[in-house]
């Protein structure tokens, strides 16, 4: 089973050289830790900045440089500052290449719930609405189960939906699944964690072919 | 042209009762902070805010929601506000969530006069429901987009790094990213800097917003830009 890190690491796997990334908050936002030295990545900050760099060094922290989380953040060689309608612009018209973004619940269309629980939290669903209804390509980082040992791989979601039939592929503890149109496809498998586990954690259609690799991280 | 005025008082003065005013910033950064300030010194009641966030309890728009002016919010993300969520899970508060994209296209369409955009932000969740929508070929592919009407906002009070007495507007870093569309969108636009300088002494290059859009402007006082969350790494 993987903890967090090893979600980001799986994750960061998928990342090519030359791409443009949007990290969403919480265990995409870890993903940016594992970028393999020397690939040309460029991170995508909605709120209004190209090439994120890491946190600044304590004492130089700047108000005015934050992320879309609100962290303090540095900018990289190559940087460049835009208004949130170019932002946006960018993301709507498909140039960011890869967005990685946290869910509550994935269907196995590919429909993702993550901005609404009813009556409970009402925080609003900040870009994620733009982001999975453009990107040309978005992974889902999550855990398999909720905290009432409930599966998020659903056949439909029941919260509110932030997008329909847009998210690609899922990293959980447990496995890395293709979303497909006859449902999740298992392509590997968490170490040490058996397709058992995962078929009993998934309540959404598994399609399940042959031998199920282990994942490999370094 | 000379748009400049004395202060955040006199650039607030006829925000009148029940307005809808756009309120620049992200999170706190970037936020008008000493017009929110006058505002609430003001008192002025039953205001409609567009903004991307809420503040949070003692800081920015938090301030106007703990005096109850602010009858209705129309934003993407308000998880940093105890009050607006009490407010809101009470009916006390009007709350209108909206996709952060879309609400930074509603506010450039207005600025570009365009009456509305299409986008395909909401499509199949509840945020379309009762809007109109159209299908294009999007890449070979039909795709639905949802219709999205520009604001109409009474006033638009921005933050700026640096500005003019023509009104010229020139913005910092991530402190950007609402203020130059608000500032388009305004009937009337408010604009604090932190630093006025005389005509002449920008570069025309280095303009963000022109003058035009803007009609008043001050240098703001004392300004705090309180930072959200403090992330720093060791030497």
């Amino acid at each position: 089973m993987l903890d967090k890190i090893g979600i980001a690491k799986r994750i960061a796997k998928e990342i090519k050289d030359g791409y443009y990334v949007n990290l969403g908050i919480g265990i995409p936002t870890l993903v940016a830790n594992y970028i393999p030295q020397g690939m040309n990545v460029v991170l995508q900050s909605e709120n209004g900045l190209l090439g994120m760099g890491p946190f600044p060094f304590e004492g130089e922290e700047d108000a005015d440089l934050i992320n879309a989380g609100k962290q303090t953040i540095t900018t990289v060689d190559g940087s460049a500052f835009f208004d949130s309608a170019m932002s946006f612009g960018m993301i709507r018209s498909r140039k960011v290449d890869l967005t990685i973004l946290g869910a509550m619940e994935v269907s196995e269309k590919g429909d993702i719930a993550n901005w609404k629980i009813p009556g409970k939290m009402v925080k609003g669903m900040g870009g994620a609405m733009d982001l999975v209804a453009s990107a040309k390509n978005i992974i889902v980082a999550m855990q398999h189960v909720n905290k009432a040992g409930e599966s998020k791989l659903l056949p439909k979601c029941d919260l509110p939906l932030t997008g329909v039939r847009c998210v690609k592929k899922i990293v959980t503890e447990l496995a890395v699944l293709d979303v497909t149109p006859d449902g999740f496809r298992l392509l590997e498998r968490a170490p040490g964690v058996s397709v058992e586990e995962i078929k009993k954690a998934t309540l959404g259609r598994l399609i399940i072919e042959g031998d199920v690799p282990e994942m490999i991280i370094d | 042209m000379n748009k400049t005025v004395k202060n955040a008082d006199e650039a607030i003065k006829d925000v009148f009762d029940n307005s809808t005013i756009m309120l620049g910033g992200f999170g706190l950064c970037g936020i008008p902070e000493n017009c929110i300030t006058a505002l609430v010194k003001k008192g002025v009641k039953g205001l409609t805010c567009i903004s991307n966030n809420a503040g949070v309890d003692d800081f920015g728009i938090g301030l106007m929601l703990k005096t109850r002016q602010v009858k209705k919010m129309i934003s993407s993300y308000v998880g940093e506000n105890a009050e607006f969520e009490r407010q809101l899970l009470s009916g006390e508060l009007e709350v209108e969530l909206i996709p952060q994209g879309t609400l930074a296209t509603r506010c450039l369409a207005a600025g570009y006069g365009m009456p509305a955009i299409f986008t395909p932000a909401g499509v199949g969740t509840e945020v379309a429901i009762g809007k109109e929508s159209r299908k294009f070929l999007v890449e070979g592919v039909e795709k639905e987009f949802l219709m999205e009407m520009a604001f109409d906002a009474d006033f638009a009070i921005v933050k700026a790094w640096k500005g003019d007495p023509h009104g010229n507007l020139i913005f910092r870093e991530t402190a950007r990213n609402f203020n130059p569309m608000m500032a388009m969108a305004g009937k009337i636009t408010i604009a604090e800097v932190e630093e006025l300088v005389p005509a002449g002494s920008l570069d025309p290059d280095h303009i963000h917003t022109p003058g035009i859009y803007v009609h008043r402007i001050f240098q703001g006082a004392n300004y705090e830009k309180r930072i959200e969350q403090r992330t720093v790494r060791k030497k």
